[in-house]
Order: structure tokens, then C-alpha cells, then sequence
């Protein structure tokens, strides 16, 4: 059952993203791209990662996808669907590029060993669930690293007004 | 019983399609989506380490690169939006003020 489902959103991860980088309309690339998302947070829940599914979800498909298709509608589109979706001549060159990557990739996998085992079993994160889990690690071994994700947040709330400000061409 | 290994193929088989999309499309708002699929791959790739080497440390750093990818997003689509306004182009070929 669990095979199934992963061969399920597997395949269906792998479809939508082919499709995605060859849609020839960006719309229907953000929207298919909201559809991969959900399947992403499936195969979060198969690893037993309940809360980053959650997040996947908020975030990723309720936050940034609807950011993506506010700047798809304030852009000109009406050209894009008359021309080529891709770069001249750089198809075959992307094709080869992304081949080679992935016989590195596949290299490394195959002569993959696992490490050494931590603390956190799956018998003892689904005893004290996974949010509180994932917050206890990160409010407490990982505190720091949490400060600086609020900072990064914050450098980008004032990037994205000041990017978005009109100059005052008079003053 | 499902294996690592299958996750981490996934993985791969995503992030190459997403470097494709980089490497390939004209429109850099669907260079940025592809740089999104990448940090995906990335992400899933984490989750699946962290899951069968029973340790939580994979899943945090999701956790960040989700918060990062958020705010990467922000400031790049301002720059798509900014670049918009003042060349009425979002094709990369167009985009040739630094060329001289």
C-alpha cells in the first residue's frame, strides 16, 4: 500500500514537473505547479513528516504560488503565447546539461551508504507527534539558525518594498 | 518496504528537470518556477535522508529553506516586477543593458 501510493505521487511529481518546464502558457505552469506541490506534501506524509507537509501546503502552495501568479497577471503574456517557450538553440543544449546531471546524480546514489542512526526513531517522533518534535529541535539545538531565518525574512519585507517603491522622478 | 534509494532517485530525476527549465526557458518568471522545483527536490531529498537515518536535523533545514525560498521569492518577483516596469520585457534575450 505505501509502494503504491509512493510510485503514485512519485509518478505524478515527475509528470507534472516535465510538464511544467514545457507548458507554453506560464499560467498553466504555476497551476500545475500548485497540483505538484500537494503531491510533494503526499510524499512528506509517507516519510512521516506530518508537520512539513502542513507547511508545504501554507507556504509553498498558499503563499508563494499566489504571489508567482499576481506577477504572471501584471506582466504582458499576450506575445509569450506566440513564440517559442524556449532560448534559440538552447533546447538540445538544456537536454544534455539536465541528462549529465542526473547519470552524476544516479552515480552517487547507487554507491550511497546511510551513516550512522540518530535518536529520533519513528516509534518515538510519532509517540511525542512530529510538530512538537520539530519544535523542540528547532527552539532549542537549533535557536540560532531560527533568529537568522526571522532576520532573512525581514531583509526581504524591506527588499520587496523597496524594490516595489516608485521613484519620485520630481524630488 | 519502500527505499532510500527510490526517494533520492525522485529527487534527482526533479532537480534535473528543474535545471533543464532553467537553462531552457526564455521567460525568467519560469526560470524562477524552475528554481522552485529544484529547491523542492532539495527539500524532499532532506526529509527522505532525515526519515531513514532517524534524525530530525534534515527536517529543520526544510524547514529554513522553505522560510528562505519564501523570501527569495518575494525579492525576485519584485526584481520581475521593477525589471517589467522599466523594460516592458520579461524575456532573458531582451535583457541586454549590461552588454554593452
Amino acid at each position: 500500500m505505501v509502494q503504491l501510493l509512493f510510485f503514485y505521487f512519485a509518478l505524478v511529481v515527475i509528470g507534472l514537473g516535465l510538464r511544467i518546464v514545457t507548458a507554453k502558457n506560464p499560467v498553466h505552469s504555476v497551476l500545475l505547479m500548485l497540483v505538484l506541490f500537494f503531491h510533494m506534501a503526499g510524499l512528506y506524509l509517507l516519510l512521516n513528516a506530518e508537520f512539513l507537509a502542513a507547511v508545504q501546503v501554507i507556504v509553498y502552495a498558499g503563499a508563494i504560488l499566489v504571489l508567482y501568479l499576481f506577477v504572471l497577471f501584471l506582466v504582458n503574456l499576450k506575445e509569450e503565447l506566440k513564440m517559442s517557450p524556449f532560448v534559440e538553440k538552447g533546447k538540445w543544449l538544456g537536454i544534455a546539461g539536465a541528462v549529465a546531471l542526473f547519470i552524476t546524480f544516479m552515480r552517487g546514489v547507487v554507491s550511497f551508504t546511510l551513516g550512522p542512526h540518530g535518536e529520533y526513531t519513528i516509534e518515538k517522533i510519532q509517540q511525542m507527534t512530529h510538530t512538537k518534535a520539530m519544535g523542540q529541535a528547532v527552539y532549542t539545538t537549533y535557536i540560532l539558525p531560527f533568529e537568522i531565518a526571522g532576520l532573512i525574512l525581514l531583509v526581504a519585507v524591506i527588499g520587496g518594498l523597496a524594490l516595489a517603491k516608485r521613484e519620485d522622478k520630481g524630488a | 518496504m519502500v527505499h532510500l534509494s527510490w526517494y533520492l532517485t525522485v529527487s534527482a530525476i526533479l532537480f534535473c528537470i528543474g535545471v533543464f527549465g532553467f537553462l531552457t526557458r526564455r521567460n525568467i518568471i519560469m526560470m524562477l518556477l524552475s528554481i522552485e522545483l529544484m529547491l523542492n527536490s532539495v527539500n524532499l531529498n532532506l526529509a527522505a535522508m532525515s526519515h531513514y537515518m532517524e534524525d530530525l536535523r534534515g527536517q529543520v533545514l526544510v524547514f529554513f529553506i522553505i522560510a528562505v525560498a519564501a523570501a527569495e521569492a518575494a525579492i525576485a518577483l519584485g526584481i520581475v516586477v521593477t525589471l517589467f516596469r522599466n523594460h516592458r520585457t520579461v524575456h532573458t534575450e531582451d535583457i541586454t543593458t549590461l552588454k554593452g
